[in-house]
């Protein structure tokens, strides 16, 4: 449990630090998990070269899936589109620094799910993405 | 008087570590009981001695899984009192039991504009059906409200019988708040104004004396896993007259007389309704389930968890920030679902999964009853014959410990 709530996630989850909502934004998503009710929405401004500058996100779940969101939205500041479409699940699982089982990895993953379907214009988020 | 250490010798799971050193404190039976050696008994057996398919052969291994199938059907019936055996259908569990009265029920008797009356605090399984059926069907759904405090507003339903519903399905106890509701109060005024009732007792019929003929209840559907028996298996009760007259569910074996090329003849009750080689063994495990708690009694298994969700409120309550959804104790069967502020549901899961402890977290397939309440998940820990006192307390440390991580 030590390991599961380290430091980071319990003080992004405390402290998040790119918590909130961009309007106008370039790109914007929102989806839920629909086992446990979480909720995250994620906005993105990008430049003329498609290059991420300003991220933010908003929601409502767990200390895994908001941690992993802030995390997640920090990373991708100075990233371009097509680097934000190419994130893997193990990408996230590097920033939050865990391992998780399969219920809880759902929980991380969901930010990345709702980012990637924004950044390839999809109408839905399908756990293919994030596979 | 329930002999606790007694029964938790029947339960071979409740002996388990989860971890080395870390006992099982298993308070998610609300999802799905524990089985008692009993039930794990008599479906070995069934299976090593007896396994052949019912209904159809001559041989003495066909007789015998007939026999024990329609045995296990005949004590089903006496623990809900319905007046013949024939009244009680098998199904895979309670959804299927519903989604059944759905399809063939409700597409005989339903026309467009009919209004069906079912309550805020439904669990999807007594939702989504009568959703189906409204769309295809253009009928009306009305909702009994839920109080702040998390009973049904009877005052509201006898408003909603003024639009002569045909249906009245509802939940005898509910999966989330725990709040028993008066069901033979509710039946009596639906068939007041000619509505049929379904109620649902996914939470009733394991926890409480459920006696379908003093209710009064038009259908009763329950699951054999929430009640010590296996998976797989589940009941809808109707009363004869409704199920004589209703068209057949599933086509297939067994629930015909006669085949022809093009056409067939419906079997009598309950095959009529029984299409294809039912879950045998399952049916047998349950009939072992409701002899276990018949032999405890159900009234002693309602005192008992009486007495426990009241200590477990009385202990909640007294943790700054817990909030307990549902009823005070008297209303209410042995679950409590709460949050609190400082950790979401999944965490507190978590941390007391770290400590043994077994709650489920989630919307709990009432997805509307939290919208009402404005939170999008609780944690729920919920109780049966087999918890003990010690276990509510290793519950609250858990909780401290969340406070703690997250405080």
């Amino acid at each position: 449990m030590d390991d599961l709530y380290r430091e980071l996630i319990i003080d992004r989850y405390k402290n998040p630090q790119f918590r909130g909502q961009l309007d106008p934004a370039d790109i914007t998503f929102e989806d839920d998990n629909p086992y446990c009710g979480d909720h995250i929405r994620v906005d993105v401004r990008l430049d003329e070269n498609n290059v991420v500058t300003e991220a933010r996100y908003s929601g409502e779940g767990c200390s895994i899936s908001q941690a992993s969101a802030d995390l997640l939205i920090e990373y991708i500041h100075g990233k371009t589109l097509d680097e934000v479409k190419a994130l893997t699940k193990e990408d996230v699982l590097d920033l939050l620094g865990i391992q998780l089982g399969p219920v809880r990895l759902k929980c991380a993953l969901l930010s990345l799910k709702v980012l990637k379907a924004g950044a390839y214009g999809l109408g839905e988020a399908t756990d293919d993405l994030v596979e | 008087m329930l002999d606790v250490e007694k029964i938790r010798r029947d339960f071979p799971v409740l002996n388990r570590e989860v971890r080395p050193g870390v006992p099982l404190v298993y308070l998610d039976s609300t999802a799905t009981s524990q089985k008692p050696r009993q039930v794990l008994e008599a479906m070995d057996n069934f299976y090593r001695a007896s396994n052949a398919n019912i209904h159809r052969g001559i041989h003495t291994l066909a007789e015998e899984a007939t026999a024990s199938y329609e045995s296990a059907r005949r004590r089903i019936a006496a623990f809900i009192n319905a007046a013949h055996a024939h009244e009680i259908i098998f199904t895979r569990n309670t959804t299927e039991s519903i989604n059944l009265v759905a399809y063939s029920w409700g597409r005989a008797n339903l026309q467009a504009g009919d209004v069906i009356v079912l309550t805020e605090m439904e669990h999807h399984s007594n939702l989504v059906p009568w959703q189906i059926l409204a769309a295809e069907r253009d009928l009306r759904l009305e909702f009994i409200p839920v109080t702040e405090e998390g009973l049904l507003d009877l005052e509201a339903y006898h408003r909603l019988l003024d639009l002569r519903p045909k249906l009245v399905a509802f939940t005898q106890m509910s999966n989330v708040l725990g709040t028993i509701n008066p069901a033979a109060e509710i039946i009596a005024a639906a068939h007041q104004v000619g509505a049929v009732t379904l109620v649902d007792g996914a939470q009733s019929v394991p926890h409480i004396p459920v006696d379908v003929q003093a209710l009064g209840a038009d259908f009763l559907a329950f699951s054999g896993h929430k009640m010590l028996g296996p998976s797989g298996i589940g009941v809808l009760y109707g009363r004869t007259e409704l199920l004589e007259a209703m068209p057949p569910f599933l086509g297939g074996g067994d629930m015909i007389k006669r085949v022809e090329l093009r056409s067939f003849t419906t079997n009598a009750l309950p095959y009529k309704f029984e299409a294809g080689t039912p879950a045998i063994a399952e049916a047998i495990g349950l009939g072992a389930a409701v002899d276990y708690l018949s032999a405890v009694g159900m009234q002693a298994i309602e005192q008992y968890e009486r007495e426990m969700i009241a200590y477990v409120l009385e202990r909640l309550e007294e943790i700054p920030g817990v909030r307990v959804f549902g009823p005070a104790a008297e209303h209410k069967g042995a679950v409590a679902s709460f949050t609190m502020p400082e950790a979401h549901a999944h965490d507190i899961s978590q941390v007391l999964d770290e400590l043994g402890v077994a709650v489920r977290a989630g919307h709990h397939c009432a997805m509307p009853l939290h919208t009402k309440f404005g939170i999008p998940a609780t944690a729920r820990a919920s109780f049966y014959l087999y918890n003990t006192r010690q276990e509510v307390d290793r519950l609250v440390e858990g909780i401290y410990r969340v406070k703690h991580i997250f405080g």
